[in-house]
């Protein structure tokens, strides 16, 4: 992708651009952006917009702007270790099964199938109930879930490219599994792989915001967009919108990543109106 | 034999085969736990005539596979056994519970589906105008919007600040159907908007992909109207993958009702299911699990059936 690929961008793209940039930021310069602590109790417990905390305070009397941006970072930073776990195994896996062929494919295969066909967030409970709720248990389980569905696209390109001529002449030339895997097929399969990353992050993303809003996820004290929801979600009921504000949060990143993964797909497939 | 009911026959059977390797998942998925169930629960100083009496109760001191043969069986009567947290019966608990969610899931599919099925037809119809991009732009918006913040939009302004609707959907066992949609309007809203999204938008990618065929293009030269062209000519061929989408959607209407249920204090299974996580009451969380998954296997496989039965095509497939 060039500049000038960028620069024809529709609004929509142009946007969503922008917003995760700012996100980012926010998430590498929170300890310097937010005015108190993470877990610092500033004041009493739910006291209104204005003064000294522009956002109010929340349930525990936590000013609730810094509880945004350190939540935004937690989250954000959660959420793309959990998917880059996923594609790390959910990739290696993939051409390893689609390489290597025989009874390997069938049983990574078969056991993929069977995992996919268990609904994701079901998936979740169950296995949370059983290992118990923490950030480490969270981001496994997540991973392993996305894990699956990243077999499957990595399966499905790889398969496409290990027919070729070049990949025979590498299997001939006597290379390893390790070299086809790393330098034949992942430079020709990594471009749907990349646009996969986008939308998964965002799946990954939702998953665990609404597991820890479920109060499943992450534990308190540590800040999360979705557990914020849950502990001020009583607000709600006095018609105070600060519940909203990390939800929106939330949306807001994933609405934009989707406007320009929208974008690049639309580009990569070729597709004018 | 016909061949449709040949098929039937043949999907049925890899659909229960599935639900067996699921079971069997759900059930195993324990046995992977570092150590004994009986440490996680009762914690490291509970003393071992404590642990002895739990692991009999539990039956943990039989072989795994003893124990999975036991609870399948069960599972299949009924009888999921007892909680742990409460004591209780988990058939009993959970029949009045997946009654509620069926409702709520079956109202948001009765209204959500034929919305989306019209307003996918009508951007394909109307498409590249400012009404396509204003439905694009609202639905690709609403899929990345998390459950609860839909939710709590609506209760804020339906509920709280306008008054029309009740923000807890808990009705009494003696509603009647009126009182019963009326309290359960909220919940169900919230998975209409959320699913309408997703079906929507796979409607008019579905029939815009028929577009480009080339009868398409002999239908449109020999005058036929734009309405007629997507009526008769493209949405047959569309059937079977809007069929796949629908099932695809209620299924996840299943799922999604987890968040809206919390939400709303709505008495499904979903909540119960969240509850009994929080409690680590696992032979509840597995119970249901197993009927979440049995019924979204039921829903694809229907949709397979449909899908086959609306392209003669798939029936004959060399």
């Amino acid at each position: 992708m060039t500049l000038t690929d960028i620069k024809t961008a529709p609004p929509t793209a142009w946007f969503g651009i922008v917003v995760i940039a700012l996100y980012i930021l926010v998430a590498l310069f929170a300890p310097l952006i937010a005015p108190f602590g993470e877990t610092e109790i500033v004041g009493m417990e739910f006291e209104p917009w204005g003064g000294a905390y522009p956002l109010g305070t929340d349930n525990l009397g936590r000013d609730v702007v810094s509880r945004l941006i350190w939540g935004t970072r937690n989250s954000l930073g959660i959420a793309l270790a959990t998917t880059a776990l996923a594609f790390g195994a959910g990739a290696t896996l993939g051409l390893l099964a689609a390489v290597t062929g025989g009874w390997v494919d069938q049983i990574l295969s078969r056991l993929v199938d069977m995992l996919i066909a268990i609904p994701a967030l079901l998936f979740a409970l169950l296995l949370l109930s059983i290992y118990g709720t923490g950030i480490v248990n969270l981001v496994i389980v997540i991973a392993v879930i996305e894990a699956t569905r990243v077999f499957r696209l990595a399966r499905a390109v790889a398969m496409d490219v290990v027919v070729m001529d070049y990949v025979e002449a590498a299997r001939l030339r006597g290379e390893g599994r390790g070299w086809l895997m790393r330098r034949e097929i992942l430079p020709n399969a990594a471009a749907p792989l990349i646009a996969e990353f986008g939308l998964r992050f965002c799946f990954v993303f939702l998953a665990i915001s609404a597991l820890s809003f479920l109060g499943l996820g992450i534990q308190p004290p540590t800040a999360d967009l979705g557990s914020m929801v849950r502990d001020n979600a009583a607000l709600i009921t006095f018609g105070d919108i600060t519940p909203l504000l990390p939800a929106a949060a939330i949306a807001l990143l994933t609405v934009s990543i989707n406007f320009v993964v929208d974008w690049v797909l639309h580009r990569a497939s070729g597709l004018k109106d | 034999m016909h061949p449709l009911l040949r098929m039937t026959m043949q999907r049925l059977a890899l659909g229960l085969l599935t639900l067996f390797a699921i079971s069997l998942f759900i059930f195993l998925a324990i046995e992977l736990l570092p150590g004994d169930l009986t440490e996680e629960i009762l914690g490291q100083s509970a003393t071992p005539e404590t642990v002895a009496a739990f692991r009999r109760e539990l039956g943990l001191d039989q072989p795994a596979h003893l124990r999975y043969l036991d609870w399948l069986g069960g599972a299949l009567m009924g009888d999921f056994g007892t909680s742990l947290a409460n004591g209780r019966e988990i058939g009993e608990l959970l029949a009045a519970r997946f009654g509620n969610t069926l409702f709520l899931a079956a109202y948001a599919a009765a209204i959500s589906v034929p919305l989306a099925l019209s307003l996918g037809l009508l951007a394909a119809l109307y498409r590249g105008s400012w009404f396509d991009r204003f439905v694009n732009v609202a639905t690709l918006s609403s899929i990345s919007f998390p459950e609860y913040f839909v939710a709590y939009i609506l209760l804020l302004f339906l509920s709280v600040k306008w008054g029309l609707f009740p923000s807890i959907a808990d009705f009494g066992s003696g509603a009647d159907l009126g009182t019963m949609l009326y309290r359960t309007f909220l919940p169900a809203l919230t998975l209409v908007l959320v699913v309408t999204a997703h079906m929507m938008r796979m409607t008019r990618a579905a029939i815009i992909n028929l577009l480009a065929q080339p009868y398409i293009e002999m239908a449109r030269l020999k005058g036929a109207s734009p309405a007629r062209v997507i009526l008769r000519h493209a949405l047959p061929n569309a059937l079977s993958p809007i069929i796949n989408v629908v099932a695809l959607n209620l299924a996840y209407l299943i799922t999604g009702v987890v968040i809206v249920e919390v939400v709303f204090v709505f008495p499904g299974l979903g909540q119960l299911m969240v509850d009994s996580v929080a409690k680590r009451d696992i032979p509840v969380v597995q119970a249901a699990c197993l009927i979440f998954a049995g019924i979204y296997i039921l829903l694809n496989l229907a949709a397979d059936l449909l899908a086959i039965a609306t392209n003669p095509r798939l029936m004959h497939r060399k």
